[in-house]
């Protein structure tokens, strides 16, 4: 039963993992990202029931806090990038190169 | 007779003779050292310190009868030899002449170098000789004459080269190195070979233990002493230095590259008696190289028209008369060292003479441009001619006992080099007769502003006496067999003495052949008139004249190919090791530049490669878990 | 008394202090620089003094432990060896500091006059350890920060192109480095004694195959180091570029740390393997013998052919080292030491010469014996030290090199003893372009040697003929240390063919 978990897990971290590669708008290759997240939380709460022990549930609550520090922060580069170059497509920052 | 023991000895004068290096060597020092301060009285230093090593000389001499002592100074290099000294009769002799004639020389300088602003650091100079050439004889051991052999070797560079500011003796001086380096090379391999066969380099030990040697090693060592002695003695092949020499002062010519240090290879041949005695093929090539070089010398000197280097052919020609003696054996020594010691007197003589003539020339060397200079400096021609009277073996002066006895020597050895060396003799007899005629008689052919004059008696008191010894000393040593008596402890003598025959075969041809050179000189030089410019001449001139092409062969032999290997490996260093170096860091540079451009700055690209990343290692690890 | 560690402190406490001067009292920092570097000189002579040659072999140890984990000490300790190094190296920096008076006045230079003084102090102490140490990871230690002054000294303060030279001089050396840190850590393993102190370690590798990687490990360091044919091309770039007083030390002192090494440590530590070796470390210092005197001829730059003939010198060392009889080890280690003198002469005389005319070309010279006879006389000794004339120190090393190699290979001395004849080339050749001919115009206003000039002269040209002379003190404290080597590797002593009368019996 629980295997269903796990493939509704694969799926939403593949949408997600596509989503970070092919879409340009910063906010949305963020939201792939939490999603791909959630993805992994699912998977870890999954593996926690099927093992019947907390230690995936335990990583769940280290990856939503790691999550949010990650959104906190995020969107204040996002912000401050739209702010000085009008633009939150992610194609436009590629100034650290070579 | 097997030569006698070596026999340690501290005291007297013997034990003082240390004195003999150190004054000299004390005398240079302080003229170096002392700079403008010393220029007044410097001369008189040079002169007295020669002159106290002479004094040291003689009354260890008095005191020598016939034994040979070794003398202990200081350690050098532990356990391979030490500095010590060797006085026996036949370093006594070298002495003897090194530091008379070298006293001579001395204070004929103090005349010829008087207009010279540098005329201390040439006295310094000539100290820094005689202490070198001292110590090359009277050390005990190889190592200590190698000390000797390479100092005399730069006291002549210092001196060539004295006249720095001439391109020519620039270049003559660091050729005159150079080449001597090449006879060092060969001398210093001979020591090796002494050390891992003997092990020892003290000439005692060496002689005790030379019986038990292989026949094949004490050639290898023989022919390595004697390419050392070609080098320094300017014999075939490494002679083309000797000539270019003459560009040094001409009291240095007569010194050093007439009466002692081009000698030091004969001595070392024959301090090393022991060592070829027991190498017959050694031997034969020393006698043949000395063969070769009398001639070859003879040949140059009888087309030069620069006085000096005439000489300088001659002394090359008298050195190969010296080295064929010493290749004879016991029986040759003593006519070999007698004819080295009155070629110091004579040939000193004649060089003294001939600066002595260029003093009063305004430095002319070209004898074209002399003639008839008898009459205005007659002290100068007279012992001039005694000179040339004594090297052409003019009977009862002192080349005519010494040479004979090498000639009459070799015939009995061997039949062609006997008879190659009584031709030696007749070219000699020509070309020292046609540089008589050319200076001294004949037409005037003097450049306008030339006003020939006699020298100063500074310079000619020293004439007077080296011509008085060329006049008797060689009847002195060789008659009733005096010097082959006094030298036997040192080298040995042969058992039957030789008793002199005025009128040998050999001795009968020499004077005659002599005596058609002589004529043959006066009917084309004396008689005839002598052409300002020289003829062209047929192509024995011109090979003569142009040193048998010694140079030209040492140039197209050595000299191109060295400096076309020179450049191949200065280009393979820069090209090739260099290149491989700055190559292999040229293309890690390069091949990062590449890699950089992987940094695009596109966080997709940055998040392909992760997810890519990511695939790999999942496979991996399943392909793993699979195994 | 802790004489080694004092030898240490007192160059670095100096450093400190010269580095501390003020602003723009440049003369202060030298002044300091000197008396600092003139009193080490004075307490290493104290020290030799009381080195005894006939006791212990390490004498002045010291042994603390620094990381005990590893068995890591702070070991220092001399033998006989060591300590000629040690003052060759502690009778050169007082001379540097003096030649090199104004060499960092230079506009070019990038950085100020008291760093090079402090620089130049710095490096006196990492030499004096290098040379001390008795723990091989201290050897490492001082053996790489030692190219840190250097490499300041030669891009800050040296010619045109010293970015290249420095950077290519640090690659090598690190290169090397890394390559002996491997081999390091590898003995410290395989020895399995927890322990780097080198007189524990003699011995502890059997196994030939290890050796021979270990071996080759440290042998490589020191060969970039020394440096060997063929990884040489960094000196003449380095030593060209360095300002005279720093290429002294870089190839008097620092590059002798190399062919130490190789006495020291491939010897001792792997006799097997540097006898299996043995043919090859011939054949390239023979190669090197001939190959750099070739060069050197080449050369038309005077720094450039001084470093071409060193490389010739090394290969004389490292020939003697590895013919492994005593004499030729004792005339390696002399020569080492003489080398030092005699190229450092060379190169601090062509220092005066390029900084009176501007260029380190020889054909910019001509006649300068006429202008300044001091000057050129000084030129031709150190040039005749050069090549070795008896008379002057080299020639009794080369000589003891060349004979005690002839003692076990005879064809490799006799290839190396016509070394001679290129030595006279090389040397004359640019005696005659410099010093003879007639005067060039630029150099007829050359100066003779001022008091300065001579102090540093003077010293330099007594030891090398003192030493040439009477080299007994200084082999009577070298061939005990090299017998003990020697006893360690194993080899047989030399005979000669024919044996003394009556020993058979």
């Amino acid at each position: 039963m629980t295997t269903e978990y796990l493939v509704l897990s694969a799926l939403l971290f593949a949408i997600g993992a596509l989503g970070v590669l092919i879409r340009r708008n910063a906010i949305v290759v963020f939201m792939c990202v939490e999603l791909m997240l959630n993805a992994c939380n699912l998977a870890f709460v999954t593996f926690a029931r099927m093992h019947g022990n907390l230690d995936g549930q335990i990583i769940a609550f280290f990856v939503m806090v790691v999550a949010a520090a990650e959104v906190v922060i995020g969107l204040a580069i996002i912000v401050t990038i739209f702010r000085t170059r009008r633009s939150a497509s992610v194609d436009d920052a590629n100034l650290l190169k070579y | 007779m097997e030569p006698a023991e070596i026999i340690p000895h501290s005291g007297g004068v013997i034990g003082a003779s240390w004195l003999m290096i150190a004054l000299p060597l004390l005398g240079a020092a302080i003229l170096l050292l002392g700079g403008r301060r010393t220029n007044a009285w410097g001369h008189y230093l040079g002169v007295l310190m020669s002159l106290g090593s002479f004094v040291v000389a003689v009354l260890a001499f008095l005191q020598l009868a016939g034994g040979r002592y070794s003398i202990r100074l200081f350690d050098f290099i532990p356990g391979i030899a030490d500095i010590s000294l060797l006085v026996d009769p036949l370093s006594i002799s070298f002495c003897l002449l090194i530091t008379g004639v070298g006293s001579l020389i001395h204070i004929y300088s103090i005349g010829y170098m008087s207009h010279d602003p540098d005329r201390r650091r040439f006295f310094a100079y000539l100290n820094l000789f005689v202490a070198a050439m001292l110590l090359l004889v009277l050390s005990s051991n190889y190592v200590g004459l190698f000390i000797g052999w390479e100092g005399v070797g730069l006291a002549s560079y210092l001196l060539i080269g004295f006249w720095q500011f001439k391109p020519t003796a620039a270049a003559a001086a660091k050729k005159a190195f150079i080449v001597n380096r090449v006879g060092d090379f060969g001398l210093l391999v001979g020591i090796f070979l002494m050390w891992t066969t003997f092990g020892s380099l003290a000439f005692g030990d060496i002689s005790g233990k030379v019986g038990e040697a292989s026949q094949g090693t004490l050639t290898a060592i023989g022919l390595l002493l004697l390419l050392g002695a070609c080098g320094k003695s300017a014999q075939l092949p490494l002679q083309s230095w000797l000539l270019d020499a003459m560009e040094g002062p001409t009291p240095v010519s007569a010194l050093i590259h007439a009466a002692t240090m081009v000698t030091a290879g004969v001595y070392l041949v024959v301090r090393s008696g022991f060592i070829f005695e027991g190498a017959p093929t050694a031997q034969l090539v020393v006698t043949i190289v000395g063969v070769a070089t009398l001639l070859a010398g003879a040949i140059i000197g009888c087309a030069k028209d620069d006085i000096k280097k005439g000489l300088a052919g001659s002394t090359m020609s008298q050195i190969g008369y010296m080295m064929l003696g010493a290749g004879l054996g016991p029986a040759g020594y003593a006519f070999a060292i007698g004819h080295l010691i009155t070629h110091g007197f004579f040939k000193a003589n004649m060089f003294l003479g001939a600066g002595s003539v260029m003093h009063g020339m305004n430095d002319e060397v070209n004898m074209r441009k002399y003639g008839g200079l008898f009459s205005v400096m007659k002290v100068t021609a007279v012992t001039f001619i005694i000179g040339y009277l004594a090297i052409i073996g003019f009977p009862l002066l002192s080349g005519y006992f010494t040479k004979d006895g090498i000639i009459e020597t070799a015939m009995h050895h061997n039949q062609i080099l006997g008879w190659l060396a009584v031709a030696g003799a007749g070219l000699t007899g020509f070309y020292m007769s046609r540089m008589v005629f050319m200076t001294f008689f004949g037409k005037r052919r003097w450049d306008s502003e030339a006003h020939p004059h006699e020298s100063p008696a500074v310079m000619t008191v020293p004439l007077i006496i080296l011509s008085i010894g060329s006049i008797f000393l060689g009847g002195y040593l060789v008659l009733s067999n005096r010097l082959m008596l006094f030298l036997a402890p040192a080298v040995g003598r042969p058992e039957e003495l030789p008793v002199f025959h005025w009128n040998s075969v050999a001795g009968l041809a020499t004077l005659a052949l002599v005596a058609v050179g002589a004529v043959l000189a006066w009917f084309k030089y004396g008689k005839a008139e002598v052409p300002e410019v020289a003829p062209r001449g047929s192509f024995v001139t011109v090979f003569a004249r142009r040193d048998l092409y010694g140079d030209a062969l040492n140039e197209a032999l050595l000299m191109r190919p060295g400096q076309w290997l020179t450049r191949i490996a200065v280009f393979f260093d820069n090209r090739g090791i260099d290149g491989l170096v700055n190559g292999l860091a040229a293309t890690i540079g390069g091949s990062s530049g590449r890699l950089r451009r992987l940094q695009t700055g596109f966080a997709r690209t940055y998040a392909l490669s992760i997810l890519f990343g990511a695939a790999v290692l999942a496979g991996a690890l399943l392909l793993v878990g699979n195994l | 008394m802790p004489w080694l560690t004092i030898l240490m402190a007192v160059p670095v406490v100096g450093a400190v202090l010269v580095a501390l001067t003020p602003k723009g009292n440049d003369k202060l920092a030298k002044q300091l620089t000197l008396a600092v570097s003139v009193v080490v000189l004075a307490l290493t002579i104290a020290m030799a003094v009381q080195f005894s040659p006939k006791g212990d072999r390490f004498q002045f140890v010291e042994t603390y432990e620094w990381i005990p984990r590893f068995g890591v000490h702070y070991g220092v300790g001399v033998d006989g060896i060591a300590l000629v190094l040690i003052a060759l190296s502690a009778v050169l920096v007082p001379i540097v500091v003096l030649a090199s008076w104004h060499d960092a006045d230079a506009p070019s230079a990038k950085r100020s006059v008291k760093t090079y003084f402090a620089l130049l102090l710095v490096l006196e102490a990492m030499m004096i350890g290098v040379f001390a140490a008795t723990d091989i990871f201290l050897f490492y230690v001082f053996f790489e920060a030692m190219l840190i002054p250097m490499y300041f000294m030669i891009g800050s303060y040296g010619g045109a192109q010293r970015s290249y030279a420095a950077v290519k001089f640090l690659l090598y050396s690190l290169f090397g480095g890394l390559l002996m840190l491997v081999a390091v850590i590898g003995l410290y393993v395989v020895a399995g004694k927890n322990t780097f102190m080198f007189p524990e370690l003699i011995g502890a590798i059997q196994d030939p195959t290890t050796q021979k990687w270990l071996f080759a490990g440290f042998f490589f360091a020191f060969a970039v180091k020394a440096p060997l044919w063929p990884f040489h091309t960094w000196l003449p770039d380095a030593a060209a570029q360095a300002p005279a007083g720093a290429a002294v030390l870089l190839v008097g002192v620092l590059d002798k740390v190399g062919t130490y090494g190789m006495l020291r440590f491939c010897l001792e530590l792997f006799p097997d393997a540097s006898k299996f070796f043995t043919p090859l470390v011939i054949v390239l210092s023979v190669v090197g013998i001939i190959y750099g005197a070739i060069v050197a001829i080449g050369q038309t730059d005077m720094k450039r052919l001084i470093a071409y003939t060193s490389i010739s010198h090394f290969g004389f060392i490292a020939l003697g080292v590895f013919a492994m009889t005593n004499d030729a080890g004792a005339g390696a280690t002399l020569y080492m030491v003489n080398h030092g003198f005699s190229t450092g002469a060379l190169f601090l005389i062509a220092g005066f010469l390029i900084a009176r005319r501007g260029s380190p070309h020889i054909e910019d010279y001509g006649g300068v014996q006429k202008v300044t006879p001091k000057l050129a006389g000084v030129f031709l000794i150190a040039g005749l030290s050069g090549l070795a004339l008896p008379g002057l120190s080299s020639f009794v090393s080369e000589f003891m090199v060349l004979i005690g190699t002839a003692e076990r290979y005879m064809v490799p001395a006799i290839i190396s003893a016509s070394g001679v004849v290129l030595a006279a080339i090389y040397i004359l050749w640019m005696y005659q372009r410099v010093a003879g001919g007639p005067t060039a115009e630029p150099v007829k206003e050359f100066k003779d040697l001022n008091g300065r000039e001579l102090w540093v002269v003077a010293p330099l040209i007594a030891l090398i003929i003192g030493l040439g002379f009477y080299p007994k003190p200084l082999l009577d404290v070298i061939n005990p240390a090299v017998d003990h080597t020697l006893v360690s590797v194993q080899v047989e002593k030399f005979t000669p063919a024919i044996a003394e009368k009556g020993a058979g019996q």
